[in-house]
C-alpha cells in the first residue's frame, strides 16, 4: 500500500506548487500572502516544518538499507529510515539524555542519545512523537476533504436555488445540529467502527453544518449582486454561474473555515483518544497512554510532556495563522479592531 | 402568533423525527442487530445464542418491511425495527441496556442530578469569569493589558482539554493536595469538595475561547452612535462601560448562552469520567466502553430533545418580545 501514499504525497505537492503559482499570479491573492507572511513568519515556518515531517513520514518504499528484524517486504518512510526503530531502541524507560535506564540503572544500548528519552516498550519518544505529525496532518486533512465539498454543495445549492432545496437543506442542517456534538461524533464511530477513515469521516459529518450555514448565507448575498443577476440575463448556465461567480467569492470563508476547523479537530482527536475510539499513533493515544505514568513514583514526564507539546505549538501556530488569515481575508472583522 | 407557534411547534416534532432518522440508520442500518449481538457477546457463540439474545432485546424483527405479512392485518406490516424503534423513543420506553440489562430510564435519572451539579456552577462562574474578563480587555483596548490578555487567550485556547484536565488533576489534587482527586458524594457539606477541583479546572479550560468571543462583541458595541452620544453627554468612561455597553452586549450574549443550557443535562463526558463522577458523561463513556448500543442511543436522543425544546423555547419568548422575528419567519416561509 505504501504507493497510495507516494501518489498523495505527489499529487499534494503539485497541488501546493499549482496553488503557489496560481496565488501568485492573482494581484489580491498576493498581497493577502505577502500580509500573511509579513505578520505571521515565524508561525508559518514552523508550520512548515510539520508539513515537511509529514510529508517525509508519508514517503515509503520497501527494502534498501537491510536493517535487520524487520519484514522484507514492509515498507519503511523516511522517518523510519532516519531513526531505524527496530534497533534505535532499549529495554524499557529512560530519561531524555540518560546513560542508565530509569528503573535498575543498567547501561543503555544508545546512552544520550534518546533526545526526548523512551517510553514503557524502550520505544524512543522523538521518534513517535514526529510519528504522530502525520497523524494529526491527516485527521485535519482528510477530514476537511470530506467536509468541506459537502458544505459548499449543500450551502451553496440551498442558498442559490433557494425554495424546496432551501427548505430540505434547512432541515438536515437543523436535524444534524440539534444532537450534540460529540455524542454525535460518538454515535457515528460507534456505528461505522473504528478506524482512520471512519473517524475523519465521522468527524467530517458532524462539523460541515457550520460552513453550510456561512456559505448559504453568503450565497444568498451574491446571488442579488447585478453581475449575478446580468450573467442570469444574459442566459448564462446555472453550474458556470456558481462555478464563475460564486464559489471564488466564497474562496476566503472556507479558507478561514478550513484553518480554524484544522485546530478543533486536532483537539477533538484527543478526547477520542481518550475514549478509545482515536487513531493509532495519534498525540491524543500517547497521551492517554502516559496519563497513568504521572501518578508513578518517581515522575515519567517526557512522554505526555512530548505528545502534548508537539499538540500544542502545531495547534498555535494555526491559531495564529487563522486569526491573521480572518483579520486579512475578510474586512468586515478589520471594522471591530479599536 | 398562535400560527407561529403551532408552525415551530411541527418544525420542531419534524426534527426530532429527523433525528430519530439518523439513529436508526446509524444503529440498525449501519451497525445492524447481528453486529450489536457479536459486539455483545463475542465472536464465538453459536446461532441459537445469537438468536436468543437478538429475541431478548427485541432485536429480531426485520428491518424496514415486514415479508411475512398478509393483507388481512394491518399489524404485521408494521411490526419491523423501524417502526418499533420509533414507537418507543417517542413513547419514552427505552427498555434495558444491552450489556447489563438495567432499565436505562432509571439510570439517566440518576445520573442527570450529578450531572447538572457539575455542569450547572462550571457553567454559570465561566459567564460571570467570561464576561467580567471581557468587559476589563474591552474597557482597556487597544493598550499592552488588551494585547497580553489576547495572547494569553489564544496561548490558553491552543491547549487540549485532555491536557488541562491531566495537569490540572495532577497539580491541584497530587502535589498541592487541596482536594481529592476523584470522588463524588451528594451530600450538600461535602459535594464542593469533590467538585471544586473539575469547576476550577473547565473555567480555566473555556475562558481563552469566551474572552475572545466576548471581546469582539463589546468592541461592536463601543463604537456604537449611542455610546458616542453617552460619552458627549459626559458620562464617564466606567459609567459607559458598566451602563451602556454591557446592558447592550449582554442581550447578545445571552442569546448564545441560552442555547447551551440543554446541553448541561448531558454533562461533561471528560470531567465525569476523570473524577468520578456518576453523571450522564460518565454513563456515555460506560456505553462507549460496553458496546451498550441502546443505552447510547437513549442518551443521543435526550440529548437532541433538550435541544430542540430549548430552540424553540426561545424562538417563542423572543418572538414574544421581538415582532420583527415573528414577520420575518412568516416572510422567509
Amino acid at each position: 500500500m505504501s504507493w497510495v501514499s507516494n501518489i498523495i504525497v505527489a499529487l499534494l505537492v503539485a497541488g501546493g506548487a499549482y496553488v503557489w503559482i496560481w496565488a501568485r499570479s492573482n494581484r489580491l491573492w498576493r498581497e493577502a500572502m505577502r500580509a500573511l507572511v509579513r505578520r505571521r513568519r515565524f508561525a508559518l515556518i514552523i508550520l512548515g516544518v510539520y508539513v515537511l515531517i509529514g510529508l517525509l513520514d508519508a514517503v515509503s518504499w520497501v527494502g534498501g538499507d537491510g536493517v535487520q528484524g524487520v519484514a522484507a517486504s514492509e515498507a519503511r518512510s523516511v522517518i523510519d529510515r532516519i531513526f531505524k526503530p527496530s534497533i534505535f531502541r532499549e529495554k524499557s524507560y529512560s530519561e531524555p539524555f540518560a546513560q542508565v535506564e530509569f528503573v535498575g540503572g543498567a547501561a543503555l544500548t544508545f546512552p544520550g542519545q534518546h533526545v526526548l528519552g523512551t517510553d514503557i516498550l524502550g520505544d524512543d519518544v522523538l521518534y513517535k512523537t514526529l510519528k504522530g505529525v502525520k497523524v494529526a496532518l491527516l485527521i485535519g486533512g482528510l477530514t476537511c476533504l470530506v467536509l468541506i465539498p459537502l458544505a459548499l454543495l449543500f450551502g451553496v445549492s440551498a442558498g442559490y436555488f433557494g425554495g424546496k432545496i432551501d427548505d430540505a437543506v434547512f432541515f438536515v442542517m437543523s436535524t444534524l445540529a440539534s444532537i450534540p456534538n460529540l455524542l454525535l461524533l460518538i454515535a457515528l464511530i460507534m456505528a461505522l467502527g473504528k478506524g482512520t477513515l471512519q473517524v475523519c469521516f465521522a468527524l467530517g459529518i458532524t462539523g460541515w453544518v457550520g460552513l453550510s450555514r456561512l456559505t448559504r448565507a453568503e450565497t444568498l448575498k451574491l446571488r442579488e449582486l447585478e453581475y449575478v443577476q446580468a450573467a442570469r440575463a444574459l442566459g448564462v448556465s446555472h453550474p458556470t454561474i456558481v462555478m464563475r461567480h460564486i464559489l471564488p467569492n466564497l474562496a476566503h470563508l472556507v479558507i478561514i473555515t478550513f484553518a480554524l476547523l484544522f485546530t478543533g479537530l486536532v483537539l477533538s482527536e484527543t478526547i477520542l483518544a481518550y475514549l478509545g475510539i482515536g487513531l493509532d499513533g495519534s498525540w491524543g493515544r500517547m497521551i492517554d497512554q502516559a496519563r497513568n505514568e504521572l501518578s508513578r513514583d518517581p515522575v515519567i514526564w517526557w512522554n505526555i510532556v512530548a505528545a502534548s507539546s508537539a499538540l500544542f505549538i502545531l495547534v498555535l501556530c494555526v491559531n495564529l495563522i487563522a486569526d491573521a488569515l480572518r483579520d486579512i481575508l475578510d474586512p468586515r472583522t478589520l471594522r471591530e479592531r479599536p | 402568533m398562535l400560527a407561529f407557534i403551532v408552525r415551530r411547534l411541527a418544525f420542531g416534532f419534524a426534527t426530532v423525527l429527523g433525528v430519530l432518522f439518523v439513529l436508526f440508520v446509524l444503529f440498525f442500518a449501519v451497525a445492524d442487530p447481528d453486529d450489536m449481538a457479536i459486539r455483545a457477546i463475542g465472536e464465538r457463540a453459536s446461532p441459537e445464542t445469537y438468536a436468543a439474545w437478538k429475541r431478548n432485546h427485541g432485536y429480531d424483527k426485520p428491518l424496514l418491511i415486514n415479508p411475512e405479512y398478509d393483507w388481512t392485518s394491518i399489524q404485521r406490516y408494521t411490526d419491523t425495527l423501524l417502526v418499533d424503534h420509533y414507537e418507543r423513543m417517542l413513547s419514552f420506553r427505552f427498555g434495558r441496556s444491552d450489556s447489563d440489562d438495567t432499565p436505562i430510564w432509571t439510570r439517566i435519572r440518576e445520573g442527570a442530578g450529578p450531572s447538572l451539579s457539575l455542569t450547572l456552577p462550571l457553567f454559570v462562574l465561566g459567564l460571570i469569569v467570561g464576561i467580567t474578563l471581557s468587559l476589563f480587555v474591552a474597557f482597556f483596548r487597544g493598550t499592552y493589558i488588551d494585547r497580553s490578555v489576547l495572547v494569553i487567550c489564544m496561548l490558553g485556547m491552543s491547549v487540549a482539554s485532555l491536557i488541562y484536565i491531566i495537569g490540572g488533576q495532577y497539580l491541584i489534587g497530587k502535589l498541592l493536595r487541596w482536594f481529592p482527586i476523584s470522588g463524588f458524594d451528594p451530600d450538600p457539606a461535602v459535594i464542593g469538595r469533590f467538585l471544586a477541583i473539575p469547576i476550577l479546572i473547565g473555567v480555566l479550560a473555556e475562558f481563552g475561547g469566551t474572552v475572545r468571543l466576548y471581546r469582539t462583541v463589546f468592541l461592536e458595541e463601543v463604537n456604537r452612535d449611542y455610546v458616542r452620544t453617552a460619552r458627549a453627554k459626559g458620562c464617564g468612561e466606567i459609567r459607559v462601560m458598566l451602563r451602556h455597553v454591557l446592558r447592550n452586549a449582554l442581550l447578545p450574549i445571552i442569546t448564545n448562552v441560552v442555547l447551551a443550557i440543554p446541553f448541561l443535562f448531558i454533562g461533561s463526558i471528560l470531567f465525569e469520567s476523570f473524577f468520578g463522577i456518576p453523571g450522564l458523561g460518565a454513563l456515555t463513556v460506560e456505553a462507549i466502553n460496553g458496546n451498550d448500543f441502546s443505552t447510547l442511543r437513549t442518551i443521543v436522543y435526550i440529548g437532541a430533545l433538550l435541544y430542540i425544546a430549548g430552540q424553540i423555547l426561545t424562538d417563542i419568548c423572543y418572538s414574544l418580545a421581538d415582532p420583527r422575528v415573528r414577520l420575518g419567519a412568516e416572510a422567509s416561509a
